[in-house]
């Protein structure tokens, strides 16, 4: 329970400093950012927001760097669940900059588009979010810092009923929280 | 919430003088030939018999007369049309007069209110035979119940038609939503089969999924996201007390449905990326594992039985439907069409099974027989997923959502026959509906 609070304080703050800046959905490259916005505001509710400096997308130890600059997040083909060649990009630079800020906790996030039932896509967002979550820890990272949770088709951060919006909501997201050691 | 029924409604005295009669007339509609013609019936107010009856009596027959054509197997005919008219329940029915205007099923009754409590009293003419069907009934309870007692007049009018059981006194609890798509807020609600007396049984602080009624209508399954992982959780209906059922760090437990028992809970536990099935004792809290691949399982239902379970798996590639013993082992597929299977219930009569059924970029409900034969598609749209039976296992409700911002998720019907497709009114946007036993 401690850790679900400590990333929820995090997660909040995050949403807080997306918020902030003004190019929060996609301007700051690498693979769209700006999950905070929608999940601050979302089914976690926003209470208690500490605030400590996370720098900008330009400082390479800040959150913002992790989410903007890398991309916290990585996609998948319809009703598949394997990293691809693009996914083990981003998800190689993300071990790099977690084994070099190992105070953080990972929960990684698996979500499904809405071409799938309710339970299916539940089970196929844990698949996703494992097959992140096994590709960092093939780079270094350790499994003691990371936990795994699927969303299914419940958070979309798309809404067009589309191939380009199903591409977007086919993903996994690597969240950041402080305090190593779950 | 169900209130104890001994207590809420005292049922069915026979009424006194009435004549012996036949179990069954004549008067019958065959459910499974697929009614073309619905059977008209005349459904005339029914007799206030003291003032502070009269709201309630104008209601019930309203109620009723609603149940019945809501079936899309009875067409009331419209009191203007009505030559007789009923002066007071004990009055000789005018067959001739019912006749001439080509009801074939009469509903008259008569309703009084004293105190705490209302009496509603019923007789069914089948008017071609020119004699009551069946005996006449009375029910009495508290004035907050006099929805369910029209639903019961409803009940014993469709079952001695048609010769099943009914399932208008019955409720469906289900998740009521709100909010844009990306950023839907969703509680648990309870309401009427036919949309009425909506409760709320969670706020919006916490993501739920999927509720599903015990046996006995008692306790609902459901899962939450309160813990901040989605996780299976056990609500008494009648103190609201809300317990998680399986706490194991790491995993994820979802898609609860309750055995015939009441007491075992069948479920999916994923761990590592992997969901199987599980079966948890609510009160020993013994869990065991009944499948054990590294394919996806989950959405299991069992039999009505209890020998049986019928879940979805894609360890063929796509997802498709197996049953397997409720010991779990080997396992059998029954779906064999082309496309993707998914969330199979068993009906409560044992008979069939309804699915959602993806192919070719459309969503489908639809039932098979349990060997797999017979499939049959009664719905196609964008999406349509979650089959739920009626207690009388002939009209299924299910979760219809549209495409983009603006389909926001809805409740249909269905007969089993594909007729009577109809959108099940709630109070706002709507998903995951799971039907109760018929009430007692």
């Amino acid at each position: 329970m401690t850790m679900i609070s400590k990333g929820l304080l995090l997660v909040a703050v995050l949403g807080l400093a997306a918020c902030n800046n003004p190019g929060r959905f996609g301007a700051g490259g690498a693979g769209g950012a700006g999950a905070g916005g929608q999940y601050g505001q979302g089914g976690y509710g926003a209470g208690g927001i500490g605030q400590s400096g996370l720098g900008g997308p330009n400082d390479p130890t800040s959150t913002a760097y992790f989410q903007q600059t890398l991309g916290d997040r990585v996609f998948f083909s319809y009703d598949q669940s394997t990293v691809d060649d693009a996914a083990r990009q981003t998800l190689t630079q993300q071990a790099q900059w977690l084994n070099q800020n190992p105070n953080y906790a990972i929960i990684i996030e698996g979500h499904a588009d809405e071409k799938g039932t309710r339970e299916y896509n539940l089970a196929l967002g844990a698949r996703r979010a494992s097959s992140a979550q096994d590709f960092l820890i093939s780079q270094g990272v350790a499994p003691s810092r990371m936990r795994t949770v699927s969303y299914g088709k419940e958070r979309p951060v798309q809404v067009c009923s589309s191939e380009d919006c199903y591409a977007k909501n086919r993903r996994a997201v690597t969240v950041l929280s402080q305090g190593a050691g779950m | 919430m169900f209130r104890p029924l001994a207590t809420a409604l005292t049922i069915a005295l026979t009424l006194t003088g009435g004549v012996a009669l036949a179990q069954q007339g004549p008067l019958r509609i065959e459910i499974t030939e697929g009614v073309i013609e619905p059977l008209p019936f005349a459904a005339p107010g029914f007799i206030a018999e003291n003032g502070a009856a009269q709201q309630y009596a104008a209601d019930i027959t309203r109620v009723i007369a609603a149940d019945l054509a809501g079936t899309g197997l009875f067409r009331e005919i419209p009191a203007s049309a009505h030559i007789s008219r009923v002066s007071s329940f004990d009055a000789p029915i005018a067959y001739n007069d019912w006749k001439a205007i080509n009801a074939q099923a009469l509903i008259t009754g008569a309703v009084s209110a004293s105190g705490n409590q209302i009496v509603v009293k019923f007789r069914l003419f089948d008017i071609f035979s020119g004699q009551p069907l069946g005996e006449g009934l009375q029910f009495a309870g508290t004035p907050d119940t006099w929805r369910r007692m029209a639903h019961k007049v409803a009940d014993a009018a469709y079952s001695r038609i048609t010769g099943e059981t009914g399932y208008f006194d019955s409720r469906v609890v289900y998740v009521q939503e709100s909010g844009p798509k990306d950023a839907r807020q969703k509680r648990v609600a309870v309401m009427d089969y036919d949309g009425a007396n909506t409760q709320y049984l969670t706020d919006s602080s916490s993501l739920v999924l999927a509720p599903r009624f015990s046996p006995n209508g008692s306790q609902i399954l459901f899962t939450s996201y309160a813990s901040g992982f989605p996780r299976i959780y056990l609500m008494n209906m009648q103190n609201m007390q809300v317990r998680a059922l399986d706490e194991q760090p790491g995993t994820m437990t979802f898609a609860p449905r309750f055995a015939p028992d009441g007491r075992t809970v069948v479920f999916s536990l994923e761990q590592g990326g992997n969901s199987d099935i599980y079966t948890l004792d609510t009160q020993s809290g013994q869990r065991r594992q009944l499948t054990n691949s590294p394919s996806i399982e989950t959405a299991p239902s069992f039999s009505p039985d209890g020998s049986q379970i019928v879940f979805e798996s894609d360890r063929s590639g796509t997802s498709q439907i197996y049953v397997m013993s409720a010991g779990g082992g080997e396992a059998r597929r029954i779906s064999s069409g082309e496309g993707r299977y998914n969330t199979p219930v068993w009906s409560p009569r044992g008979d069939m099974i309804a699915f959602t059924k993806q192919n070719a970029g459309r969503f489908h409900i639809g039932v098979m027989r349990t060997n797999g034969s017979e499939e049959r598609l009664l719905t196609a749209s964008f999406l349509d997923e979650g089959p739920t039976w009626a207690p009388n296992g002939r009209v299924l409700m299910f979760t219809r959502e549209g495409a983009g911002a603006s389909g926001q998720a809805s409740l249909y019907s269905v007969d089993i026959s594909g007729r009577n497709l109809k959108q099940v009114p709630t109070n706002g946007p709507a998903s995951d509906p799971a039907w109760s036993p018929l009430l007692p």
